[in-house]
């Protein structure tokens, strides 16, 4: 019965614009990604209210507050923000090292082209390169403990932990920061020193009343896209750490492959938790992105 | 002034170590750990039980994720060149929603696209993964998924730099056909951003882990994460031709895009 007068009521709406017959050119993209990645991405948002016989629920959501699952979530938190923010703070200093630190030349170009390599250089062959730097027999550990005679191993160090994923993690951290901090640095207009020169402003005064403020957004962003980058990160844990280490994409490996939890439903819960992570954090990018463009016209 | 500089070069110094020593570690092992207790001499033999050796598996595995990174970046192309070239020239009100759909995968990580993927395509109506090639298939449509972000950016801002809208009229006045547009005309004018985002995917692909490893495929990933678990020295010397491997692609995208912007890519084999 309401159907009938919603029906009724569509064409007196005003202000409702033709159908345009050029948006079909658009078909083909909409429909790839339709299916290979918002009906996927649909699938699991429904499994994730059913039960195992397919009943609505919401069971799965509140087992994602049980003690192993929270933990997971917590682990992946702590290891993202501590890579966004160690990553970040140094990748912004190497970056303002290369650009307006003074030296020489030729380094600047080395160094970004070595941000290109090593912000791509991840997953399983940057995890084998790290269990043979800092791993029980590794180069630095071989080397700490022969030339100091410090064995980190026996200070409770160890390269398959929570830290020891922190330092593989900032392998490629810090280095996506001087990619996308270099232009913005470089961005930095000379009338604006000059202005700063001008009135009296010392360097430091420069820095903490216009450039920090004018950087500031993008700083923030590209953490959240360092932090992101961590937080989905699944191949460099699983390599280093044989999928044992309880961060949230390992959790969910293991319940993909069905030899912990085989509870799908769960399964589909926690990759919801992801997603809605995910989304926030891209959420609170795109924000910092507008505010950053202010500037960068 | 003399002191700031000091600290930078620290700062540089820390960085630059962080960058070299695995790699100088990794290198060392390659080489059979001549450095360690007892160490024999310096040897290339896990290169060579790497890239020699009759039941090593190298280059297959390597030449099917070339094959399949290769397949990937044309999908790519083939469906994201027109697509944004439509946006520009007829359906701007269009943007928002393309532009949505590109930065998704950024909020679904590729543990969480192949747990959908799976779910989606296990089982009828589209039973993808009950054979080889549909999983392949779907191996590469994952992969053209991840490309949309930095492939979607890289092809946009080719298409800005250029005047399409005069393009299209001469090509049209000229009784060109709109494939015939795209591929002689747009694409040979967007080929620098082409080549480099291609370039970026060719190296995310082949380095691929989690996505190839749920479907079960004989990647480079999966190749090299066994091969970590099972040998001594040989993932070593592998690492590091996946290293040189990396290096190859980055350099050729400075060297396409010299002048353009650098490209960053966040998704991807982590």
């Amino acid at each position: 019965m309401t159907a009938t007068t919603a029906q009724g009521a569509l064409p007196a709406r005003p202000g409702r614009r033709r159908f345009s017959w050029t948006w079909l050119g658009l078909v083909p993209f909409f429909a790839f990604a339709g299916l290979f990645l918002i009906i996927p991405t649909f699938y699991l948002v429904v499994g994730s209210f059913q039960d195992k016989a397919g009943q609505l629920t919401l069971q799965n959501y509140v087992d994602l507050g049980s003690p192993q699952i929270s933990n997971a979530f917590f682990s992946s938190l702590e290891i993202s923000i501590v890579t966004a923010v160690l990553g970040g703070a140094f990748g912004f200093l190497l970056a303002y090292a290369i650009i307006g630190g003074g030296l020489p030349g030729p380094l600047r170009a080395g160094v970004l082209t070595f941000s290109g390599v090593a912000s791509n250089f991840a997953g399983v062959p940057l995890a084998i390169a790290f269990v043979f730097t800092l791993g029980r027999v590794g180069l630095v550990t071989a080397l700490l403990k022969t030339v100091f005679g410090i064995n980190i191993y026996a200070e409770g160090f160890t390269l398959y932990s929570k830290i020891g994923l922190e330092l593989v993690y900032l392998y490629f951290q810090f280095p996506l920061m001087v990619l996308i901090m270099a232009p913005a640095i470089d961005g930095l207009k000379r009338e604006w020193r000059e202005a700063a020169e001008n009135m009296g402003g010392s360097s430091a005064q420069y820095w903490r009343y216009v450039a920090l403020p004018i950087l500031t957004p993008t700083i923030l962003g590209t953490m959240i896209l360092l932090f992101g980058n961590a937080f989905g990160a699944q191949a460099t844990a699983y390599q280093l750490t044989g999928g044992t280490l309880p961060i949230v994409t390992l959790v969910l490996s293991a319940q993909l492959r069905g030899d912990v939890l085989n509870n799908v439903g769960l399964g589909y819960a926690i990759a919801m938790g992801m997603v809605v992570i995910m989304g926030l954090s891209i959420i609170l990018y795109l924000w910092l992105q507008r505010r950053a463009a202010r500037w960068q016209r | 002034m003399r002191l700031t500089r000091a600290w930078w070069w620290i700062v540089f110094l820390i960085g630059f170590l962080y960058f070299f020593v695995p790699l100088l570690g990794t290198f060392i092992f390659s080489l059979g750990n001549p450095l360690g207790a007892g160490g024999a001499p310096p040897s290339l033999e896990f290169y060579g039980n790497v890239l020699g050796a009759s039941d090593s598996g190298f280059w297959s595995h390597l030449a099917y994720s070339f094959v399949i990174g290769t397949i990937t970046i044309i999908v790519s192309i083939g469906l994201l060149l027109p697509t944004a070239f439509w946006v520009r020239l007829r359906v701007p009100r269009a943007r928002p929603f393309v532009e949505f759909i590109t930065l998704l995968p950024f909020v679904v990580p590729p543990i969480v696209l192949v747990f959908g993927l799976i779910s989606t395509f296990s089982h009828p109506p589209l039973p993808f993964t009950y054979t080889d090639i549909g999983s392949s298939a779907l191996l590469t449509f994952a992969y053209v998924v991840l490309s949309f972000p930095y492939m979607y950016r890289a092809i946009d801002t080719g298409l800005q730099s250029i005047d399409i809208r005069s393009l299209t009229e001469a090509a049209q006045s000229l009784g060109a056909s709109w494939p015939r547009i795209i591929v002689q005309v747009i694409l040979p004018n967007v080929r620098v951003a082409l080549l480099s985002g291609a370039f970026l995917t060719l190296a995310i692909v082949v380095g691929e882990f989690t996505i190839a490893t749920f479907l079960a495929r004989p990647a480079f990933g999966p190749y090299l994460s066994l091969l970590g678990q099972t040998k001594a020295y040989e993932p070593a010397a592998a690492s590091i031709i996946s290293f040189a491997l990396t290096w190859m692609a980055m350099i050729l995208i400075a060297f396409i895009g010299r002048g353009s912007r650098t490209r960053v890519a966040v998704t991807g084999a982590r």
